[in-house]
């Protein structure tokens, strides 16, 4: 028992423990606040898994092919955007069943990009290794004890996170779009009896859940890696989507459940490497299932009761 | 040459109008003249055409022929946008608010006031307040819609017109979710917007209120206007007469009922609405068998709570119901329908059958596991396939091949379908309602005819229905019922449908009585 | 027995929209091809050939077929009730594990007792792991997509830790022990490395089974009112909770069998990666298959030839992912299928199937 609590101790007391728990939680964050924007007006994207990975294969694309990772950040939303585009068209045009078409994305990303891989790579598996998105390093601030080993060397994509939860909850809260977009995934009939484009709208929440989960993706193979790996984003889509529950649908909310999934995964990882407990390497597993389990039972309403906006996934066809 | 006419001292002239449906003409050369700053009521009962001709002045639909002049100018109306800027706001029976937004949020959607890319959320607020204050319209700005009582939701779909500019409103139904005091409150603030020059036309059935509030009534039954009244030249009686007519009602050759014991005993029975709402108010009633009692009413007056409580489709709040004696208030529908309560419903798509099923499936459905259909595990096809084609035959269902699916028949077929499967399992009860509704008179007769014989052969029959006649040619006992209580009851000889209309909007029969 | 009538089978429009969606699918992937300078004439020669070219292909192509087909059944008897049974990856490893447990503890039984135990098993694991999930949506209202998905997770997870520990084989390899010989179902015939195994029959036996309960009894008669109109269903005194607890218990039971078929018939024991992608394929194959048994088991064999020529087609130099592509392309046809109304060449046929 006192080695299970020394451990945790040292975990807790490891600067690294926070700084893993920031990087775990980028690509979530992102994911999750992508899906908050769709989901707001009304249109549910499961595809979040497919969009992140076209936006990883997209980043390492771009940065082989042209040296410059930026580049390949820019190419890496593309191409997630193309994704959520097509989620879009049959959605909202169509009134495609959406779960299907979500469904049928995630099977076209992983096939396109194990395809572009080894058409563009010549082998399967993983890319060779690129430039990836350089860190920001905060000067002198790296010395500073403990919190400079955490916020002292980190990438960009963290701040590109933290600053879109914010810049989001102002666009949903405070502004005319925001109200439009609440109101579209709410009561599409009546936003539309007083002039609002509910098409519109919805286009535009399903494109920004485009654009940020491909840079949640990206985060995962230019962030730091450097490098592309088959189907890398290893079901992270539906841990954003279950952030997104948690987090009752909104940006803060997300943000925080995605940063829980991500403390929960750098505790997993520290927890292993500490040599106090001889831990076979099996016990990963069972905490690996935690997230998932608090996922069952939030969203099977043990706790609390979290509510998805009225009108979501269902779509709006005017007679 | 036509003759110009001078309608400048109107606010709204509707000339003529016609619109037609498929089957049906909705609005037969109406004509609707509402004078500026007057409240005008339009009457009449459900299918009259009232709502019709209010959508075509809104611009959700647009008329056939007839024309429409606003402020004596004619005017094209082909959309919302268009009336919005012709000043005519409509306030719907059916609110359309976002539940989860505030009431700012939902007064200004879709003409907010922007601060550069920011919704001016203050400003907002303050054209809100100002509003309510000027009208009377009291309600906290801040407020979650769907924490407000309906009362207060109808104030915002009011101030919603308004912030738009109305001069011209239209209210459909407004008093269907109100209490009683919210009803007056609301009155007080329509006197208030009259006062400041508004113009108000709306839409209701119920006589009392018209009374209460109008200056000028127009009354439609099946289409057509009946008559354009002053309200103090006028009284209940009058308008009842032209809302229900004093057609021929449809006879159905019937004797006198045999009735015998109580099969259906309901006991102060209290129903709430999905929205939490009491629909039904502590209503009592009896069914024998071998006869059938109608139930007249105006649709949204309890009716529907009151049949899915009877047949096990809704929890009762309080109140007792007894079947054949036995207290069923909490029983299943499943165990209703084994004690043979049989259920003809009001919506025959939503809940009497499967569209995609076959014929021969929606024979059986709610006796699916009986044992004359299944073993327990396997369906005795044969059988079930045996049963639906003497079904088919006995009660001419056209084209009578049992594997066409429910989606194939029409709407007299289905029906057909639906109320042979009834009478076929052998019940002792039937809560019948709205069996004839959108069918054309062969299968109506059918359908009147196949009840009566029902009734012949021992069934007691609870008729619920919102076609007068109908209730008039086969009751046996005719109960009022207003808002969920019933306000009396009559027997068809000895009554006649104006005092049925009375009550139907909302006279106690005690009342009328003393009157006399 | 009506007569089967080809002619309302082949217009009808559910098989339309499958027909065409998987044309469509194949002329995208052959512009694809053609964009990496292959020739689509030699890509899909090679697939065909891979798929069908050799006795060891064939085989190759039945034993990949036969779990889609139970997954196929699987989601979609899911779909006639309504639901969405993503879950399916997780029920197969719930339903192989246990099925693997009960296989090494039967031991010396005969194989009359020993194969239908370990089946048994397979089909409960299944069973109770989806079961959770139609719990959840029946009487908390939880969205059966969410559900299936973590416990899809949690289900690889326990099959990790169990693999690498408690249930595992001598030797550290991340695999369980044998299961008892008696347990394993006899092959066939064997070419070469490959054998045909009798499993196969296990799941056109399903086929049969789950047609017989779609079409035959009270029980397919109430998912299906559940699945077409909860309302009248209600009505008719149908308990929607307990139909939907049964249908996706049913699903996870078809999805446990998959499971079990790989291991009792060809692998003989669990190890990591029995699973695959066959949870998820089932999904593809129910919306091919339009939910209907025989649809299903067509599918099956499409999908299964098209994995099994995939080889061939890498080697003439398209990527095996091309399957994937097309495999996305058919479903987001199938779900959108309403651009197909819009376009000329759609005629108005009102059939649908029970």
């Amino acid at each position: 028992m006192n080695n299970w609590i020394q451990a945790i101790v040292n975990v807790f007391s490891n600067p690294i423990f926070y700084k893993s728990t920031l990087t775990q939680s980028t690509p979530l964050i992102l994911a999750a606040l992508g899906g908050v924007y769709a989901e707001t007006t009304g249109v549910t994207n499961i595809a979040l898994e497919g969009i992140m990975l076209m936006g990883a294969f997209g980043g390492v694309a771009g940065s082989y092919f042209t040296g410059n990772p930026w580049y390949g950040l820019a190419l890496g939303v593309l191409l997630g955007s193309m994704l959520a585009a097509l989620h879009a068209w049959a959605s909202i045009k169509y009134g495609a069943d959406q779960i299907i078409s979500g469904t049928a994305l995630i099977l076209l990303a992983q096939g396109i990009t194990g395809f572009a891989l080894v058409e563009l790579f010549g082998q399967p598996g993983s890319t060779d290794l690129v430039r990836s998105i350089p860190l920001v390093k905060l000067g002198g601030f790296e010395n500073v004890p403990f919190v400079g080993s955490i916020f002292g060397s980190l990438s960009p994509f963290v701040y590109i996170a933290f600053i879109s939860v914010l810049m989001s909850w102002f666009l949903i809260y405070k502004t005319k779009l925001g109200l439009r977009m609440r109101s579209v995934g709410n009561n599409p009939e009546a936003a539309d009896t007083l002039g609002v484009n509910v098409y519109n709208i919805r286009y535009f929440g399903v494109m920004m859940s485009g654009v940020l989960a491909a840079i949640g993706g990206a985060y995962l193979s230019i962030g730091e890696l450097g490098q592309f790996t088959t189907n890398m984003t290893n079901g992270r889509g539906f841990i954003a989507l279950a952030a997104m529950i948690i987090g009752n649908w909104n940006p803060t909310g997300a943000m925080l459940a995605a940063l829980l999934f991500g403390a929960a995964s750098a505790f997993n990882n520290q927890l292993q490497s500490q040599s106090v407990l001889s831990l076979s390497t099996n016990t990963q597993y069972i905490f690996g299932m935690i997230p998932y389990i608090i996922t069952l039972i939030v969203v099977g309403g043990l706790i609390g009761k979290s509510r998805a906006p009225t009108a979501d996934g269902i779509p709006y066809i005017k007679e | 040459m036509e003759k110009k006419q001078d309608y400048s001292q109107y606010a709204v002239v509707m000339e003529k109008i016609t619109k037609r449906f498929p089957g049906v003409i909705a609005n037969d050369g109406v004509d609707l003249f509402v004078k500026k700053g007057e409240i005008h009521a339009i009457i009449g009962e459900n299918g009259a055409g009232k709502t019709t001709l209010m959508s075509q002045l809104y611009g959700l639909i647009r008329p056939d022929s007839g024309k429409i002049y606003i402020n004596g100018k004619e005017t094209v109306i082909k959309d919302p946008n268009d009336a919005i800027k012709s000043k005519i706001g409509m306030v719907h029976q059916h609110f359309m608010l976002v539940e989860r937004l505030s009431v700012v949020e939902n007064v200004v959607l879709g003409s907010e006031p922007v601060n550069g890319p920011f919704f001016a959320a203050n400003r907002a607020r303050k054209a809100v307040m100002e509003l309510s204050k000027n009208f009377g319209l009291i309600v906290n700005p801040d407020s979650i819609i769907e924490d407000l009582p309906v009362g207060m939701q109808q104030r915002v779909e009011i101030i919603k017109v308004l912030y738009r500019g109305a001069e011209i409103l239209i209210l459909d139904e407004p008093t269907a979710v109100l209490t009683p005091q919210e009803t007056d409150e609301l009155f007080s603030i329509l006197k208030n917007l009259k006062a400041q020059g508004k113009t108000i036309i709306f839409i209701t059935h119920k006589l009392h209120e018209v009374m209460a509030v109008t200056e000028s009534v127009t009354v439609m039954r099946l289409g057509k206007v009946t008559g354009i009244v002053k309200t103090n030249e006028t009284n209940s009686r009058e308008l009842a007469k032209m809302m229900v007519g004093r057609d021929v009602l449809l006879t159905v050759e019937k004797g006198e009922a045999k009735a015998g014991n109580d099969v259906l005993k309901v006991k102060d029975l209290h129903v709430r609405e999905n929205r939490g709402i009491e629909a039904v108010k502590g209503l009592s009633l009896t069914v024998r068998t071998g006869e059938i009692v109608g139930i007249a009413g105006v649709a949204g007056n309890g009716q529907t709570e009151l049949t899915e409580a009877l047949t096990g489709l809704r929890k009762v709040e309080s109140g007792q119901i007894f079947f054949k004696d036995v207290d069923i208030t909490n029983a299943s529908a499943k165990k209703r329908r084994a004690m043979r309560m049989g259920h003809v419903p009001e919506d025959r798509l939503k809940h009497g059958l499967i569209k995609t099923f076959p014929i021969y499936y929606n024979f059986i459905l709610g006796e699916h596991d009986y044992p004359e259909f299944s073993d327990g595990l396997f369906l005795r096809i044969d059988k079930i396939r045996e049963f639906s084609e003497e079904l088919v035959k006995r009660f001419d269902v056209r084209p009578p091949k049992i594997d066409l699916l429910g989606s194939n028949l029409s709407g007299g077929n289905q029906q057909k379908v639906i109320v042979a499967r009834e009478i076929a399992f052998n019940p002792i009860l039937m809560i019948i309602s709205q069996p004839t509704r959108g069918l054309d008179v062969g299968a109506i007769e059918f359908i009147h005819k196949t009840i009566v014989s029902m009734r012949d052969n021992g069934v007691g029959i609870l008729l619920i229905s919102m076609e007068l006649e109908e209730i008039f040619s086969l009751s046996d006992r005719i109960l009022v019922i207003y808002e969920g209580q019933i306000m009396g009851e009559v027997a068809p000889k000895s009554t006649t449908t104006e005092e049925v209309g009375l009550m139907m909007a909302g006279h106690k029969l005690q009342d009328l009585q003393q009157e006399v | 027995m009506e007569r089967i009538n080809f002619r309302k089978i082949f217009l009808n429009e559910k098989v339309i929209v499958s027909m065409v969606s998987i044309l469509v699918s194949l002329v995208v992937a052959a512009i694809v091809i053609i964009f990496i300078g292959k020739s689509p004439l030699v890509a899909y020669s090679a697939l065909f050939y891979g798929a069908f070219g050799t006795k060891e292909a064939i085989i190759d192509n039945l034993m990949k077929a036969s779990p889609l087909i139970l997954t196929g059944l699987a989601v979609g008897f899911g779909f006639r009730a309504g639901l969405f049974n993503i879950g399916a990856n997780g029920q197969v490893i719930m339903g192989a594990l246990l099925a693997t447990y009960v296989g090494t503890q039967v031991e010396g039984d005969p194989f009359y007792l020993s194969i239908p135990l370990v089946i048994m098993a397979g089909m409960i694991g299944g069973a109770l792991w989806a079961g959770i999930a139609g719990w959840l949506k029946a009487y908390r209202g939880a969205h059966e997509v969410i559900t299936t998905i973590m416990l899809n997770y949690v289900a690889i997870y326990i099959s990790n830790y169990v693999v690498n520990g408690p249930f595992q084989a001598p030797g550290g390899v991340p695999k369980s022990p044998a299961i008892a010989y008696a347990a394993q179902f006899p092959n066939i015939m064997t070419v070469g490395a490959t054998s045909l195994s009798t499993i196969l029959f296990v799941s056109l036996a399903a086929v049969v089974v789950i047609y017989i309960i779609i079409q035959k009894t009270t029980i397919g008669y109430e998912v299906k009112a559940v699945g077409t109109n909860p309302y009248a269903a209600e009505y008719g005194g149908i308990s929607i909770g307990k139909n939907v607890v049964l249908a996706m218990m049913i699903s996870g039971a078809l999805a446990g069998l998959a499971g079990t078929t790989q291991v009792v018939g060809v692998y003989g024991r669990y190890f990591g990666a029995l699973g695959g992608t066959m949870g998820f394929d089932g999904i593809t194959i129910a919306l091919i298959g339009q939910n209907d048994p025989v649809g299903i088991a067509l599918a099956a064999f499409l999908i299964s030839s098209i994995r099994t020529g995939s080889n061939q087609m890498q080697i003439a130099g398209v990527p095996k992912d091309m399957v994937t592509i097309i495999q996305g392309i058919i479903i987001f046809l199938v779900a959108a299928n309403r651009i197909f109304k819009t376009m000329k060449f759609y005629r108005k046929r009102k059939e649908v199937e029970i």
